[in-house]
């Protein structure tokens, strides 16, 4: 069936075909919570696409990072919104003109870089085929640590910055908020809220009240 | 500072976790108390609440003499009775139902009974396969009366000395 | 035999036959799994049974042992209801994305020497991800189901599970740093040298936070928020019935199946024998795997649900610097004379 055609180009254009699908549903899908599972898939795929360039490490990194945990938080908030569509497309055609000027500019600017003229097979051709030991990981890891320490270092930094910086944004303390530390409830003990008293679990009634009760039945 | 580090340290070896889980790791091999239902049953009391029963005077005479008392006293109102004169001139019910699926077991009814009868019986492991089957009519009553006299009387006598 | 299918096939031959292999070992991993999980069912309901002094079921065959035959064939006959109200792809797809990852993390686990699906060097990182993969499963069946209960469980799972990924990840750079590797087979085999050489003892604090997490990242009490019966009935798959609802817990039972191999492989060694006199074997591997896995079961038996903030607290300020602090202790002390206590 597929004369002349690798198991691997097969591979290659399914994966091309939805991840493109995908990628285009995105920004078409009406519901918001359908776009982002899109770009859940879109990301699933192109992991897959990198599997075949033997980037295992970047692929399994991609679906590990992105698909694994912002992607699900990215889900959660869309969850949450309750987004009036109509609203939304009010100046879909307003802003048409523009965001297609735009659009083509940046289309052509990528033709212009990523076209053949630069990265032609002929340019860059195959990469020589790895033994069969070879660890991209590995790789990545001393390349990472080695020639480019100061540079992922840095980028290391400016992210923990970010973190920091959203975090300080976002944190304030409200004085109306009944939050109780859950810390603070885990440190209490027994001894802290509750006495033991011992008490006999029988009283003997007084003599002569017993005696008068028993009179008055009498 | 010195509680606070020892808290720590025995939060951090997971002392407390470890003693609960010693307290059913235990229990995971003490003798195990399930009664094996249909083989098996519970002790159970004379004064047992369960299926309700009409009886006789051992000579065959039904004894209820439809004094409505139990009617009268149901809190669910689960009973309807209706009476008449008998030939022999005594007045003698026409109708008794008790409806099984209002009834709660309070036991009134037999408490409140001059005659001793209306009883609850033991029996308790009794079905309905459709909605009308919980519906006991006199017939049926005096039925299970017939069929467990000797126990009921046997219960009534063991608790008489209470009453 | 042979010959006539490689004729029959030409010159595919090669392709066809590779997948005709892969394909009855992947049936051979997933048939005894299923199985095993059937009998987890089982097992969870007669172990927390006997440390409720109960004898659990008895009934259906001798000793019970037919019980899940009897669950199974229950709820496969069972109509799977779609709420009208729901997206019915989406609350299709929900258990088929709770199982597959769930299963397909199975293709790098190592049952012995050499023997395993697929020998693949980022296995670690891989089974991580294929985790990370399972909770759109939950995620996707709370919001397809347009049920309030179903919507706050799926919240919960995701929130608590993305956290709880973090910690697992950070006890599992432990081990790679002891090992020197990402790949299942060789991190086992640099455990060589009976029980005092296993993972377990210099990476104790990792190998405790790793099974923790992995309690929490399988949703199982104390950490069964995303169910909490008290609180929202069923929690994700409340709106589920019959074979769907049975799909969920097949995900359920495979990850704990699948956390308790990986922590039998990364910290006690897989299937090397804890004593020099007796030999290597499958057995150990399974042993081990059991031995895990009744610790789910008794910590089910035990202890009373974590409440969400108790939950977020543990993961963020416990377990992260908790697993930090033990990655800077073994990265200090593998610079020491005393490196080859951790290898």
């Amino acid at each position: 069936m597929f004369e002349g055609m690798v198991f691997q180009d097969f591979v290659f254009y399914t994966f091309a075909a939805i991840l493109l699908f995908a990628g285009l549903r995105v920004i078409t899908a009406r519901n918001p919570v359908h776009a982002a599972l899109f770009l859940v898939l879109a990301f699933f795929t192109a992991a897959g696409i990198w599997l075949l360039l033997e980037a295992e490490f970047l692929a399994i990194v991609l679906v590990l990072v992105y698909v694994g945990a912002v992607m699900v938080l990215f889900l959660f908030v869309v969850m949450m919104l309750d987004i009036n569509l109509d609203r939304l497309r009010e100046g879909f055609w307003d802003y048409l003109p523009m965001a297609g000027f735009i659009g083509v500019l940046m289309a052509a600017e990528m033709v212009m870089i990523l076209g053949s003229k630069n990265f032609g097979v002929d340019r860059v051709g195959a990469p020589p085929p790895k033994p069969a030991d070879y660890s991209n990981t590995a790789e990545l890891g001393r390349v990472l640590y080695s020639d480019y320490l100061l540079t992922f270092e840095l980028a290391a930094v400016v992210l923990l910055v970010a973190i920091v910086a959203a975090i300080a944004l976002t944190l304030r303390d409200r004085k109306d908020s009944k939050f109780i530390n859950p810390a603070d409830q885990v440190k209490v003990k027994r001894a802290d809220r509750v006495r033991m008293v011992s008490m006999p679990s029988f009283k003997e009634p007084p003599a002569d009240d017993a005696a008068n009760n028993t009179k008055d039945q009498a | 500072m010195l509680n606070k580090i020892k808290s720590v340290l025995s939060s951090l070896m997971l002392v407390e976790l470890l003693k609960g889980m010693a307290l059913t790791g235990r229990y995971f091999f003490a003798r195990k108390i399930t009664v094996q239902y249909p083989e098996e049953r519970t002790p159970m009391s004379p004064r047992f609440r369960g299926l309700h029963a009409l009886r006789r005077y051992p000579n065959g005479e039904e004894r209820c003499i439809a004094c409505k008392l139990c009617e009268a006293v149901c809190p669910a109102m689960a009973i309807t009775i209706e009476s008449e004169q008998r030939e022999d001139n005594t007045r003698r019910t026409t109708r008794y139902d008790i409806d099984l699926t209002k009834c709660i077991f309070c036991g009134m009814c037999e408490e409140s009974c001059p005659v001793d009868s209306i009883v609850e019986t033991r029996i308790f492991d009794y079905h309905g396969e459709k909605r009308g089957d919980l519906l006991y009519t006199k017939v049926m009553l005096l039925e299970v009366g017939d069929k467990y006299e000797q126990q009921i009387a046997a219960d009534r006598a063991e608790d008489a000395k209470f009453r | 035999m042979m010959d006539f299918f490689a004729q029959l096939f030409g010159s595919y031959w090669p392709e066809v036959s590779l997948t005709a292999w892969t394909l009855i070992k992947i049936v051979a991993i997933v048939a005894p799994l299923m199985g095993a999980i059937a009998y987890l069912t089982l097992a969870e309901r007669k172990v927390i049974g006997f440390m409720q002094v109960r004898i659990g079921p008895n009934r259906v065959g001798y000793f019970g042992l037919l019980q899940p035959i009897a669950d199974g064939l229950k709820l496969f006959t069972k109509e799977i209801i779609i709420p009208s109200a729901s997206n019915k792809f989406l609350f299709l797809l929900g258990p088929v994305l709770a199982i597959a990852p769930a299963f397909a993390a199975w293709a790098v686990v190592p049952f012995d020497l050499n023997m395993v699906l697929a020998d693949i060097d980022a296995a670690l990182l891989y089974i991580l991800a294929m985790t990370s993969v399972g909770v759109y499963g939950v995620i996707i069946a709370g919001w397809a189901s347009n049920s309030k209960y179903a919507f706050l469980g799926s919240l919960r799972s995701a929130a608590q599970i993305v956290s709880y990924e973090i910690a697992m990840g950070f006890a599992l750079v432990g081990v790679l740093m002891a090992a020197g590797s990402l790949n299942l087979g060789k991190i086992v085999m640099a455990q060589q040298g009976g029980f005092w050489q296993w993972y377990w003892l210099p990476l104790l604090p990792l190998f405790l936070v790793y099974f923790i997490s992995a309690v929490a990242e399988t949703n199982r009490a104390p950490f069964d928020v995303a169910e909490g019966e008290s609180e929202i009935v069923a929690g994700f798959h409340v709106e589920y019935s019959g074979m769907a609802f049975a799909v969920f817990f097949l995900a359920e039972y495979a990850n704990i199946i699948l956390v308790c191999m990986l922590a039998a492989l990364m910290f006690l060694g897989g299937w090397l024998s804890p004593v020099p006199f007796l030999p290597d074997s499958f057995l150990w591997l399974l042993a081990k795997v059991a031995f895990l896995i009744f610790f789910f079961l008794w910590f089910r038996a035990t202890f009373p649900r974590y409440r969400y903030d108790q939950i977020m607290r543990l993961g963020w300020k416990v377990f992260i610097p908790i697993t930090l602090v033990w990655i800077i202790v073994i990265g200090a002390m593998m610079q020491t004379p005393w490196a080859h206590l951790f290898h």
